[in-house]
Parts: C-alpha cells; structure tokens; sequence
C-alpha cells in the first residue's frame, strides 16, 4: 500500500494529517511527523501537500553512508535508528524533500506508508492504494 | 502523573536593549492553564498603572493554552496589551498559525517591552530570538508585500507564523490590527499601534517540537471523540460551507442587521451581499487554522480589469467574515460583493480594523448629511451610501491624515463625535466600535459590560434570539447569564479553544483533555477559574478607570427598533446598576 495526494486543491492547511502522523507514535506535536504541508508561496495560492512517493530504488536509501535506510519491496524505505548518525545525506538525496527531520533526536523521519493520516485528513486530500 | 506536556516557558524581550531571556514559570501555566489567564496575570505584573499605551514600559502580551498543539481547534493565541483606543483592557485573539507556531517553538507566553530605535521584526526560532532590520519594510504601501518578503527570508515554511502590521500600525491609528498568514488578525482595540509604536514590524516565530504524553490510549480516545464531533457536527459544517456569512440573511430577516449607521435594521438588498452569494459568485479557496479541521477561512476571487488597456486583469484573493459584510457592507449601504471585498482589501493592505473602519465611515456618512461636518472637512471626499470608491479615498485619508477632521477620525467615533457632536449615533460602547447585532437588549448589555466590549465577551445575541423571541427577561436576568457566559468563555480563550468549538468543549471534555497533561480540574474547579480570571481582568479595568455608571448609550440603538423585546435606556441603566452591585457585593456568578 502507497499513500497518495489524490488533489491538493482540496487542501485546506490545516495540518491534521502532520499531527496525527506525529501522533502514531503516542506523543503530540509535530516532531515526529512524515508528511508536509505548507503553502504554495503564500496562502492565497494553496497548498503543497508532500509526501514520500516510496520510490521503488529510494535515493534517499542510496545516499545513507551507514546502511540505516533499507529499500522495502513495493518500494519506500525502512529506517534503522540505531545505525542511523544524522548526517542528512537522505535528506539531501530526496528531491520533493519527503525525508523529514526530528530535531529532539536528530533523525529522519521518513514515512512507513501506513495511512494513519488517511483517516485524519476531513476534505479527502489523502488516499492508501495498492 | 508527570506534567511534562505542560507548557512552561515564558520568553522576555526587551526592544530597547535587543535582549531576550526565557524564564520557566510552569506553576503559571498550571494554575491558570493558558491564554487569557496567563496573559492576564502577566498584564497584572507588567503593565504599571495609568500608563500611556504607546510608552516603551507599556507591554505586549502573548499566551496559549496547554490543549494547543495537543487537541484540535485550541489554536487561538490571546494577545493583551492596554488598549490605544479605549485606554483600558486590550484583549484581541487569533488563529492562523500562531499558536501552533508558538507551541511548536516551546513557548507558552511571550513578553514583549521596550522600544526599538530603528524598525525591527522579529525572528523567534525555538527559543531564540533574532532581531532583524526591518527599515526596509517600513512604510510599505501592501501589508501583504510585507509578509511575502519575511516569508522569503525566513526558515521552516509550514512551521510558522508571520505576523505584522500595516501603515495603520506604524501610523499609531489605534484600532490598527495585527494580521497574521494574510488572513486573520488580532483586529480589535489596537494591537497593532501598540506595534508601531515600539518600532516592531512584524514577528516571526518557527519550530518543530515534540509534546511528551504519558497516557497515549487515553489521549487518543479523547482527540478522536473531538475530531469527530468537529467533523461530523452540524454547526460545524455550516461554518466549512458558507462560514461565518451564513449569518447575513437571517439577522436581516430577524431585522437585527444594522444597516446605514443603524438608520435601520434591515437592508433591503441583502440578499446581494449574502454568505450564498459571496459563495457563489467568489468563493476561490478555503483555509483553515493550523490543527483544525474545519475550514471557516473563505477567500474570494476578485478579478478586476485595468481600465487603461483591454484583457488585462488583476486577480486579489481577499477573505470575508460576516462583521466585515455588516461593517464595510450594510453599515455603508453597499449592495455588490465585489464593492465589499475591494473595502476588505483596503483594510488588509492598510492594516486597519475593519469592523471599527466601517462604523467610523457610517458615522462620518450620517454626520455628513446632517451638515455636522463640512464638505471642506471631508476634503474632497463625498461620503454617500454605497459609493466604495469615496469610502476607499477615506480610509486612506485616515491612514494619511491631510487635516484635523481626518486626524480627529483615525482617533475613532467615539474621540470624533464627542468633539463634532452626533453622539447619538455614534455607535461605540466603552469607546469600542460596535458589532453587527441589532438582536435585543442581551447584545447590547454585553457590549457595555464585557471586558473587551465585544460580542465574543457573553454572545448577548444569542439570548436575544434563543430566549427574548419566546419569552421575557428582566435585566437583572439578562446580567446573570451573560456573567456566566462570560466566566465560562475565560476558560475557553484560556485552553486557546475556538469559541465556534464551543459546544464540542464540554466542560467535562476539558476537565478530561487536562487530565491527559496530568492536570486535575473536577468540574467545579473548572468554573471557579473561569470565574477568577473573569475578575482579575475586571480589576485590570477598574484599575484603569472603568465604571459601569460612566458607559454612555447612543440614543440610536433605542431608536432603531429591537427585534426581540423593547427596551429603553431605564432597562439598560438597570442592568448597568446591577453588574456594577454584582462586583461590589462578589457575586459574579450566583451562589
């Protein structure tokens, strides 16, 4: 399963989908979310609304010196914290800037595909598909 | 239970030194769970007595609330500040992003004093602060230009507010606002003079920060039970559909529009200017606050042909509420929505408030056929219902301020008529332009005895409709509820909650989301802060001169017939009476 922005013209700005991928993981704020919005230069023009694309050969997972990103088939990446040492070459490597970062603790925070945000999202932006 | 989620910190700045610090005061933030009750206790310690609003020492205020960033729709910050244009109790709220930003930054409340020599803007990421040169920016003609350019400059796109002001701010107009991301404002009682005359353009606040939650089970129960009443809800749609302009047809049939200063309650082509046809005709994009789902922000598309040369075409995207349709719509007799939004975009570009805008034009409009202010006082301007274009050229003409009579105007109705005469249709309460609710007597003695002069103090409006339609009520009655009212919304704007939420906010709601950051209210707990942080603001305003004897009533609004039951002055002097006994004898809410 992928997560998909079916129309960004629906975005609203609102950012539930940030919080609650922030969320997953019991804690509120917006450290620890995978998912982007913000305006598309200024809010009169809309929203981008990024997202990881779980590129079937991740450059994100290319570009990590230590191994920590391995590729998921079906594509996207899975994130091994404890090999990860923060130099933001994933981040780098990423061209729709999708690897976000944690500041508490000084890692990405790449999107696992889960669809959490999904059900989170009130005006239909976001879509789980095969 | 640990109480790391709590909010703690309080960030000092001083624009005289360029200096900052931040001072943990979680106990602050514990006894008064945020917004309005930190800030007023921070108004308390750092506003001396009688002071001038535009002196270095006077201060401005920032604060949120514990559930912000936590549980959807708490993303209001509450500002105070001693108010250039009532000289009392500056009390304005807004969304957009500054409350997330502030809570994504660390921080609860922001302290701001002193006086800059030159004119700066602040950039505040996490808890430090830069001081930027902003001469460049001063006397720029769009406050929306403004934006743009910090927009550009500055880090973390997503993650940030940007407020600033306008030339009304900088001009020190007392009911300048403050907007913030384009579209909302701290738009009542001056904020933005207050700005202007510390030099500061504009604050930027950024990050990115984690809220430790002990009972993740329990925190996600309850944000699912909000989240699906703020999406499922009924009230809440109507909000995300028309928005706020689903008001203007049924106050017009009730006859409780105000319309050309008052002279009537009723406009007769409202229909024109309704939320449906705004909708309509230009609806272009919605918007929402950071972390709420609702969406109530709407923008219009305005396309506007240039005169000098065919097929080209400027496009403005200008959002609109219903006070601003009432304001620079029914109150200056304009029937288009175009004519409306080109109003609103002055207001925007000058960064002055509207509500306030249009009552002082309607004022200026009537005096103006009365012969109470000359043609060469108007220099040039012809005032005349429905004529945007006059209305235009004297907005800026407050902002530029040619002559005394313009000067006298940009000091408010209140300042003006009192010099001029016409107070009796000078619609300002405790020296606060009015709102649009012509509903009864319950709006009316709301604006007087509400701490900020505002509809959003008690809802008096919505007593008038919901019970005075049906049945009647004597003024003490009136004051009881709108008292209590009052008392609750302090807890409301104190969690930073959206009073549109209001009724998703139960109060064993709030007692619950509390108890997730290990803060332990039982419902009457609850509602005796309410009841405490209500007083603490009215000693604030007694401090500085308020008394319920001196409010003064313009004759228009008995005149003007109400929609629900009659009243007279003797009815509102009574209610008057009774608010002030209520405070003497400690009887706020009745026991």
């Amino acid at each position: 399963m992928k997560l998909k922005v079916v129309d960004t013209n629906r975005c609203v700005g609102c950012q539930n989908c940030m919080f609650a991928c922030s969320r997953r993981n019991g804690n509120a704020g917006l450290s620890n979310s995978s998912i982007g919005v913000k305006s598309d230069g200024g809010m009169e023009n809309g929203f981008k609304v990024i997202v990881c694309r779980a590129c079937e050969n991740p450059p994100c997972a290319r570009a990590c010196p230590t191994d920590a990103l391995t590729p998921q088939k079906g594509g996207g990446v899975k994130l091994n914290k404890s090999k990860c040492i923060g130099c933001k070459a994933c981040q780098e490597a990423c061209i729709i800037d999708a690897v976000f970062w944690d500041e508490e603790h000084s890692k990405p925070v790449i999107c696992i595909q889960c669809g959490y945000c999904v059900d989170y999202c009130p005006h239909d932006i976001l879509e789980l598909v095969d | 239970m640990n109480k790391n989620g709590v909010l703690k910190k309080i960030l000092y700045i001083n624009l005289s030194t360029k200096s900052y610090r931040v001072i943990n005061r979680k106990e602050l933030f514990e006894k008064n769970i945020g917004g309005t009750g930190v800030a007023s206790k921070l108004l308390l310690e750092e506003c001396p007595k009688n002071i001038n609003p535009f002196d270095k020492e006077s201060p401005i205020i920032f604060a949120i609330g514990n559930l912000t960033g936590v549980f959807p729709l708490a993303s209001k910050t509450v500002s105070m500040f001693k108010s250039p244009l009532t000289k009392n109790l500056g009390e304005s709220h807004a969304g957009g992003r500054s409350a997330i930003a502030m809570r994504m930054a660390d921080i609860g409340a922001i302290v701001i004093k002193g006086k800059s020599d030159i004119p700066v803007y602040l950039a505040i990421y996490g808890n430090k602060v830069y001081f930027r040169d902003a001469t460049t920016l001063w006397g720029m003609q769009s406050s929306e230009v403004v934006g743009k350019i910090i927009r550009n400059k500055e880090e973390y796109a997503g993650l940030r507010t940007i407020m600033r002001i306008g030339r009304a701010g900088e001009e020190k107009i007392p009911y300048a606002s403050v907007i913030t991301e384009t579209y909302r404002h701290f738009g009542r009682l001056g904020l933005g003079a207050v700005f202007g005359s510390k030099k500061l353009k504009g604050i930027m606040i950024a990050g990115k920060h984690e809220i430790p939650i002990d009972n993740s089970k329990e925190y996600r129960k309850i944000y699912d039970e909000i989240f699906h009443q703020a999406t499922s809800s009924e009230m809440m749609k109507k909000y995300h559909d028309l928005g706020t302009p689903q008001n203007v047809l049924p106050l017009n049939e009730l006859k409780a529009l105000p319309t050309r200063n008052l002279q009537s309650s009723y406009f007769e082509t409202a229909e024109g200017i309704s939320g449906e046809s705004f909708a309509m005709e230009h609806l272009g994009r919605r918007l929402a606050c950071s972390h709420c789902p609702v969406a109530c922000i709407h923008i219009a598309a305005l396309r506007e042909p240039y005169d000098n040369e065919p097929y080209f075409y400027k496009t403005s995207m200008i959002s609109y509420d219903y006070e601003l349709i009432y304001s620079l719509g029914t109150m200056l007799g304009i029937s288009k929505p175009k004519n409306v939004l080109r109003l609103i975009q002055e207001v925007e570009e000058t960064g002055i408030d509207g509500m306030s805008t249009g009552v002082i034009l309607a004022w200026a409009t009537e005096a103006s056929k009365k012969g109470i202010i000359t043609e060469q006082q108007l220099d040039g301007v012809s005032l005349e219902w429905g004529n945007y274009k006059e209305y235009v050229k004297a907005i800026e003409n407050i902002i530029e301020k040619p002559n005394e009579f313009y000067e006298d105007l940009s000091l408010g109705v209140y300042h003006t008529s009192r010099k001029y005469g016409g107070e009796d249709f000078a619609l300002t309460f405790g020296r606060n332009e009015m709102p649009g609710y012509h509903t009864g007597p319950a709006a009316y003695i709301g604006f007087m005895i509400g701490a900020r002069h505002s509809h959003l103090d008690s809802g008096g409006y919505s007593i008038d409709q919901k019970i005075l339609t049906k049945q009647n009520l004597q003024p003490e009655d009136i004051v009881d509820k709108l008292m209590e009212e009052e008392c609750w919304r302090q807890i409301l704007s104190s969690l930073v909650i959206c009073f549109f939420a209001r009724k998703i906010y139960s109060e064993e709601i709030v007692t619950r989301s509390l108890k997730v950051l290990g803060l332990e209210y039982d419902m009457d707990e609850i509602k005796k802060l309410g009841e405490k942080i209500y007083k603490r603001k009215m000693e604030f305003k007694f401090r500085e001169g308020f008394d319920f004897q001196n409010i003064e009533i313009p004759d228009r609004i008995i005149e003007t017939k109400s929609p629900t039951i009659e009243f007279d002055k003797k009815f509102l002097k009574k209610a008057l009476k009774y608010a002030e006994e209520k405070f003497k004898n400690n009887d706020v809410i009745n026991k």
